[in-house]
């Protein structure tokens, strides 16, 4: 199932968030959006999954998505959103309650899921008793029980420490490579983005238009920390970058 | 060389010193027993004052005569006449109170239309003293049990349903994007995820209600109420009966440290996922 975005622009009242913005997001492969904080992005990414609607454009599926998905269109965010009353089984079988999965067929996706992850032997903690690193790998087990087409990852490494990013940058890493997802990953981290996209969509300050998409060949396995070929990539993200995020940072927040 | 080297050993160790600690305080501990040492010191004083005579037996009776007249109510079978009745008038009146009061306030904080139509009407009651409705609720419920069932209803519903709307306004609205996202239906995201959430809020606005329940539950035996607590008390205070008095102050007082330990049992259970 591949995703189009046509023409989207939005504003609140009179002020301009984004503007013409036309994408392609094809099945199979994880496309990056950067740009300075306030550009926008991660309303765009509320747009693709149905949770916010743009005033102009049309975000369309093309093609239905495979038979055993369950929620096409799957969320990983900042802050985890893990219910913290939900022990981390009871985080993942929350989302498959209301397909009515139950019992055997629940636990079954619920173990698959959690070894994916690494988490077989905390499926009783609390959230609270997990680290910033592990409550993403649930939200991430929880994302991957609903069997997604697409997954829309908002700065999901934002709220962690760097090492723990470079872990979990090698599990989603790992995860893609065993079965190849369709993902949009909106970060403000260069560094994440030359890691983990096939193309990287550099988007301009507010209001947020699409500067340039660098697509980036080598396989997501190959790239590693201190790549210098990526980090030459990153380098040119940068240079084309800077000056937005300086005019974006000198700009007064309209609330 | 080796002059200089003794030289800066010494300054090294003139300058030396433990850094002072300054972090200590503003972190509450809890201390089970002070709680009871307070209460035995005031008893111990009061009890050391009216015997010696500092304090005339006009303003405060003996602890242990308030003791004794304790142990004579519980021999004679009225405390258990009393409580029963006051236990039930408390029980009904509060549950009827505290669930309506829940279901309304979780309508209020998920419907605006009925956010616009009933907040304004619970400010408008809530600060009508209960009391003062009495009579009206006997005109409207009878003299027997209803009205003291209404009065102690009315007056927890009020600070119920702005507790429990406060809760569910207060309910981390990126869990609600979260269940929305994963399509859950809309049944779901309130039973799953508005209801656990907002429980702290409703429970900590229970302690209020519950509070409350108690203060109208003397003042509801106020009025043709043969038994009671409230009753006991009345008789006691019109007969300047000081250690009847506080023998029922105390069964009410020893009533609100029940509820509110009860309360205190239920958040443990309930919210132990609580950082």
């Amino acid at each position: 199932m591949d995703i189009r975005l046509s023409g989207v622009s939005h504003s609140y009242d009179d002020f301009e968030v984004l503007r013409d913005i036309t994408l392609e997001i094809p099945s199979g492969r994880i496309v990056c959006i950067v740009g300075p904080s306030g550009c926008g992005k991660s309303t765009l990414l509320r747009f693709i999954g149905g949770l916010e609607q743009p005033t102009k454009g049309e975000v369309l599926q093309i093609g239905s998505p495979p038979k055993d998905c369950l929620n096409p269109l799957t969320y990983i965010f900042q802050d985890f959103a893990l219910l913290p009353w939900r022990s981390v089984r009871g985080n993942i079988s929350l989302v498959l309650e209301d397909h009515g999965i139950r019992g055997a067929r629940a636990e079954a996706i619920i173990a698959d899921v959690l070894a994916r992850t690494k988490l077989t032997e905390f499926h009783k903690a609390l959230p609270k008793q997990l680290s910033g690193g592990m409550k993403q790998r649930v939200a991430i087990a929880r994302a991957l029980a609903v069997n997604p087409a697409v997954m829309l990852m908002d700065e999901p490494l934002s709220a962690l420490d760097s090492q723990t990013r470079e872990l979990l940058m090698d599990d989603l890493v790992s995860l893609w490579t065993r079965t190849p997802f369709t993902a949009v990953y909106v970060t403000h981290n260069l560094a994440e983005a030359v890691r983990l996209g096939h193309s990287i969509v550099v988007m301009s300050r507010r209001p947020g238009e699409i500067r340039e998409v660098v697509h980036l060949e080598t396989p997501l396995d190959q790239r590693h920390y201190g790549d210098s070929a990526l980090e030459e990539k990153q380098k040119y993200l940068w240079q084309l970058m800077r000056e937005e995020a300086r005019a974006a940072d000198a700009e007064l927040v309209h609330v | 060389m080796s002059d200089l080297k003794s030289n800066t050993v010494a300054t090294a160790q003139a300058q030396t010193r433990q850094v002072a600690f300054r972090g200590g305080g503003f972190a509450p501990a809890s201390h089970r027993w002070i709680g009871a040492l307070v209460f035995i010191l005031l008893v111990t004083l009061a009890e050391l004052g009216t015997r010696q005579g500092w304090i005339s037996p006009l303003t405060l009776p003996l602890p242990s005569d308030v003791l004794k007249t304790f142990g004579e109510l519980y021999a004679s079978g009225l405390l258990w006449a009393h409580m029963s009745v006051s236990l039930t008038r408390l029980f009904v009146g509060a549950l009827l109170g505290a669930s309506l009061g829940v279901a309304v306030g979780v309508l209020i904080g998920l419907f605006s239309y009925v956010r616009a139509g009933l907040v304004p009407l619970t400010a408008a009651l809530f600060p009508i003293p209960k009391i003062a409705l009495l009579p009206l609720f006997v005109i409207w419920f009878g003299i027997d049990e209803g009205s003291k069932y209404a009065l102690i209803a009315f007056g927890t519903f009020t600070p119920t349903v702005v507790a429990t709307y406060g809760a569910v306004d207060n309910v981390d609205r990126s869990l609600i994007r979260m269940g929305q996202s994963f399509n859950l239906s809309w049944m779901s995201i309130v039973r799953k995820i508005v209801l656990p959430g907002a429980m702290p809020g409703i429970l900590s606005g229970l302690r209020i209600s519950l509070a409350i329940a108690i203060i109208l539950l003397v003042a509801a035996e106020m009025l043709g109420a043969e038994y009671g607590i409230g009753a006991y008390i009345l008789e006691a205070g019109s007969l300047y009966d000081l250690e009847r008095l506080f023998a029922g102050v105390t069964i009410l007082s020893l009533l609100g440290v029940t509820m509110s330990a009860t309360i205190g049992f239920i958040e443990r259970r309930l919210l132990n996922w609580r950082q």
